[in-house]
């Protein structure tokens, strides 16, 4: 499962809004500390610049890692719009999916009006859709902390 | 000339966890051939029909080497190498 804030997935659809028709990504990286929590929106060039394609520029991919890599992150999520189809993963997708612990967020853009967004873990090729929860924060969805604090 | 070699995490599997192991060579194949040499199976991961694969991206330093001789390229003695899958995708 992901649990992401809903300001992070408000900003991931509005990136992917923001550069239809061409495909948006990018990552949203988070502590390295095995909280799968995304934290840090990071929205990438897609250097393909194109409706059907993606790719992070090599010289940007290059700082993005060393940067997370100086800051103790992962990348927690990785996310990509498909502009004319659903929000599932390519064969293109799954070639190129190289992050095993990596949740993929697809957000598609094809219906101006309502988007669709789903999540993916791609793993030696083996595609498994995954519920995504979205909360106001994560204060209270660290596992142990289920009772919240006394007012 | 050695040189230390940055991995990323789903090539771990081939150097026991380690992010960055050294390695030696005076240029990237060089490299890639040391490091078949203590981490078998990489090399397979890396290389394809004599060449790069196309979902990694390798940099010396700074350099994509991509723009800098592919597998020719040069290395010399403190070199950084850099291992990343390329993040891409798309709709077909």
């Amino acid at each position: 499962m992901l649990t992401i804030r809903r300001d992070l997935v408000e900003a991931m659809v509005a990136h992917a809004r923001r550069d239809h028709p061409d495909e948006a990504c990018g990552v949203i990286a988070g502590a390295d500390d095995g909280t799968d929590r995304p934290e840090r929106f990071i929205p990438m060039l897609n250097a393909a610049r194109s409706p059907t394609f993606y790719e992070f520029d090599s010289a940007d991919l290059l700082k993005l890692y060393r940067e997370m890599g100086a800051n103790d992150e992962v990348p927690v999520v990785i996310y990509h719009s498909h502009t004319a189809t659903e929000a599932y993963p390519s064969r293109t997708d799954v070639a190129y999916a190289s992050e095993p612990f990596a949740h993929y967020v697809l957000v598609s853009t094809r219906d101006p009006e309502a988007h669709e967004l789903r999540s993916y873990r791609i793993v030696d090729g083996v595609i498994t859709e995954e519920p995504v929860e979205v909360v106001e924060s994560y204060e209270f969805t660290h596992p142990g902390q289920d009772d919240p604090p006394q007012e | 000339m050695a040189v230390t070699v940055s991995i990323p995490t789903i090539l771990r599997t081939h150097t026991g966890g380690e992010k960055s192991v050294p390695a030696a060579g005076s240029t990237l194949a060089e490299v890639i051939d040391d490091l078949e040499a203590n981490h078998g199976g990489i090399k397979g991961r890396l290389v394809k029909d004599g060449t790069l694969h196309r979902f990694v991206n390798v940099y010396v330093n700074d350099e994509d080497v991509r723009f800098s001789g592919g597998l020719e390229a040069k290395v010399a003695d403190g070199d950084n190498v850099t291992i990343l899958p390329a993040v891409a995708g798309g709709a077909r």
